[in-house]
Formats: C-alpha cells, structure tokens, sequence
C-alpha cells in the first residue's frame, strides 16, 4: 500500500500526516507516506483544495484533516 | 423592531454597557479617562468580534458547504466574457478558501479551460469580500456601509479580471498549469451531519488562526483610540490630506492579517476622524495582497502577470478609497 499527503507544507497538511501515521500504527500497517509537496505533482489528482489523502492512487479526501478514527475506517475498506 | 436587533444583537450594546459597568466598578477607572476608555474598547471589541465570528463562520460554512471549489469550477465553465467575471466574484464571496490553497484552486480553474481573467476574479474577491466580514462592517459601521463594501469589491474584481482577461496573458502562467492533465474529481455528497461537521471545523479552524490578528488589531485600535494624539493621525491620515488614501493602501499591502484583525483598527481610524475611504482602502490592501499571497501566485504565474495583478488591485484599491471619502457622507 502506498500512502501520498498532497499538500505544500503548511500546518494541516503535517497534522493529516501525523493523523495518517497513528492510524497505521494502531492497526498495525506497513505503508509507505509519501509527502507531495510540488504542485505539478498536486494538480495531477484533480484536487483543489489541500491537504489530501491518496491511497493507491486514489483520492480518499481533500480539503480537510481526516482525524486517526476516519483514517482508520478508509483503511479498512 | 430592526433597530432593536440591530443594536443589541449586532452591535451588543448589553456588552458595551456591561464592560463599562465591569471597568467602573472593578477597575475603579473613570470611563471617560484614556486608560478607561482603551481597556473598555479592548474588552468590548475583542468579545464582540470573537461572538461574532464563531456565530457566524458557523452560518456561513454551512451555506459554503454547498459550494466546494470543484462545483464553483463547473458552474463558472458554463458561462462567458463578463457574465462569467461577475459570476466568479459573487462565488468568490461563499466559496471557502484557504491561502494555502491557492495553487491548487489556480490550476484546478485554469487546466479546466476557464478564462484567465475569470480566474482571477475569484481570486480578487475570495479574500476581500468574505461574509462574515460583511456582517462584521455592518456591526462595527452600519448596514450601508457594509453593503457598499460587498458592491465595490466584486465591482474590483470584475474589472479586473476583465482586464487581465483583455491584456491575454495567458504566456505568462506557467506551463504546468494548463498541462495538467485533470481528472474531474466528484463532488462529494453530503448529509446535513456532514455539513454542521464542516461548519464546526470551520469555527474551529478559523478562530484559531486569526485569534492573534484579532487581539492585534484591537490593541492597535484601542492605542489609536486614545493614546495617539488626534492631530498627528489627522496630518498622516486626515481626509483633507490628498495623499491619506495613498498612505493607507501602501502600508496596507505588504501587511498579512485577515480582515477581522483589521476591522477594529479601520473603526478606531473612523473615530478618530479618518475619512472612511482611507479606512476602507486599508482593510483592502491589507486582505487583498499581501506577501505571503503574492509569493504563492509568484509558483504559477510569471513575475509580469504578477506585476500586472498587483498594479491593477492596488489602484482598483485606491481608486475606491478617494470615492468613498468623496461621497462618504451618504454613509455615516
């Protein structure tokens, strides 16, 4: 699994990987987290608004900081 | 019945009383005196702004919720030239937006084909007319006022989105913007549970990142209140002084602060005698551009369109203030 924050650095989007981080290690994944941080990169999921979670290439949430309990259900899924 | 409202709910004159009371008695300081008077101001306007917003922030992510940037986006390509400027500086006002996502929204507008000047008449807009805001000038001035603000700020944006447009500057944007090759995300749906969610994240959000500008701003206005001698702010400022709406949108542009923190220093400009133009021209300069914005945009768009953007805003800028202060008395 491979796991990509797209935002450019500011408060939030270091708040959704830290969010992202916990809910991997209380359910005992192994994932790579990627930080995306370069526009080009950024603009190529369509995504508008950041920070943004991607798991395996696809756009689980934009524009918000999923807290360690929502992350967790999308992991599940 | 609307003047009641108006002056206890908006303005809270309880609050004010009830400060004053506060100040008097347990303070044991004379209201009238300058330290009675600067601690009441700061009291009172800092509770007053802080109820304010987080009541209304509340509100008006909940109407926001219903504009995400990806629907703004579909809606504005359907329409054309002026139609589709005025369009996105209305949207500009409910579509909510975040500094940091700036670069995004930029790309995500133009690799989906919209005009450049229709573009950057959200992104005129977006910052300088917020609803809250609105609300907040109609509690501190008054309703007119307010309404004046919403009208000449989309007028701004519009024109200059519209000349933006007409100069084709569309070279200028980096490459990567219009290369991008989108995929159209969906919009997600949402239930009202979600919506009062994303309302109360919003409140949460926001206080805590204008909480300092606020305190800031009121403590600058509280000082201009009583502790700058009226003289000197009237030989900088003073509405007779040709060059007030020159200073006022200089100072103002390099300044980052959001328009909360910068109401209560326009309102102790006001009081002090300031033309109100000058104190409008201000407010805009400081939420309209700013160097933390203009080093955003500087990623997408090269230095010449850039140069253009702040060119065009800032006489939009000033423009509006002489206005104001040559037509102010229809307002106060």
């Amino acid at each position: 699994m491979e796991i990509k924050i797209l935002g450019s650095g500011c408060k939030k989007c270091n708040e959704l990987e830290e969010n992202t981080k916990k809910a991997l290690e209380e359910m005992g994944l192994v994932a790579e987290v990627i930080k995306v941080t370069d526009f080009k990169e950024i603009a190529k999921y369509g995504v508008m608004t950041t920070p943004a979670l991607v798991i395996d290439e696809k756009v689980i949430s934009k524009g918000k900081v999923l807290k360690k309990e929502e992350i967790k259900e999308m992991l599940s899924k | 019945m609307f003047s009641w409202i108006n002056n206890q709910i908006l303005k809270m004159e309880w609050l004010s009383d009830l400060v004053e009371k506060f100040v008097v008695n347990i303070f044991n300081l004379d209201i009238n005196s300058r330290l009675g008077a600067s601690i009441h101001f700061f009291i009172y306007d800092s509770i007053k702004i802080f109820i304010l917003l987080s009541v209304l922030i509340f509100l008006i992510s909940y109407v926001q919720s219903y504009f995400p940037p990806e629907r703004t986006k579909k809606i504005l390509g359907r329409f054309h030239g002026i139609g589709a400027n005025t369009l996105a500086a209305l949207l500009g006002t409910v579509t909510p937006f975040c500094s940091c996502s700036s670069i995004p929204l930029f790309i995500g507008f133009t690799s989906a084909g919209l005009p450049l000047g229709v573009t950057f008449s959200f992104l005129i807009s977006s910052p300088l007319v917020d609803l809250a805001s609105v609300i907040l000038l109609a509690s501190i001035f008054n309703w007119k006022i307010a309404i004046a603000y919403v009208i000449v700020g989309v007028i701004l944006a519009v024109i200059g989105g519209t000349i933006i447009d007409k100069l084709h500057m569309e070279k200028y944007v980096e490459e990567f913007a219009y290369a991008s090759n989108q995929l159209d995300s969906d919009i997600d749906e949402l239930k009202v549970k979600d919506r009062i969610d994303f309302s109360k994240e919003q409140v949460k959000d926001i206080v805590k990142r204008v909480w300092k500008y606020v305190l800031i701003g009121v403590f600058i206005g509280s000082l201009i209140h009583n502790y700058i001698p009226e003289n000197v702010i009237n030989a900088i400022l003073g509405n007779d002084k040709w060059y007030s709406v020159l200073i006022a949108t200089i100072v103002g542009i390099p300044m980052y602060a959001d328009i909360f923190g910068t109401l209560p220093i326009a309102e102790a400009l006001v009081a002090k005698g300031v033309g109100l133009g000058t104190a409008l021209s201000f407010m805009m300069a400081v939420t309209a551009l700013s160097l933390p914005s203009m080093i955003m945009l500087s990623k997408v768009v090269k230095k010449k369109l850039l140069g253009i953007f702040v060119i065009l805003v800032t006489v939009g800028i000033i423009i509006i203030g002489y206005t104001f202060n040559f037509i102010s008395y229809l307002f106060i």
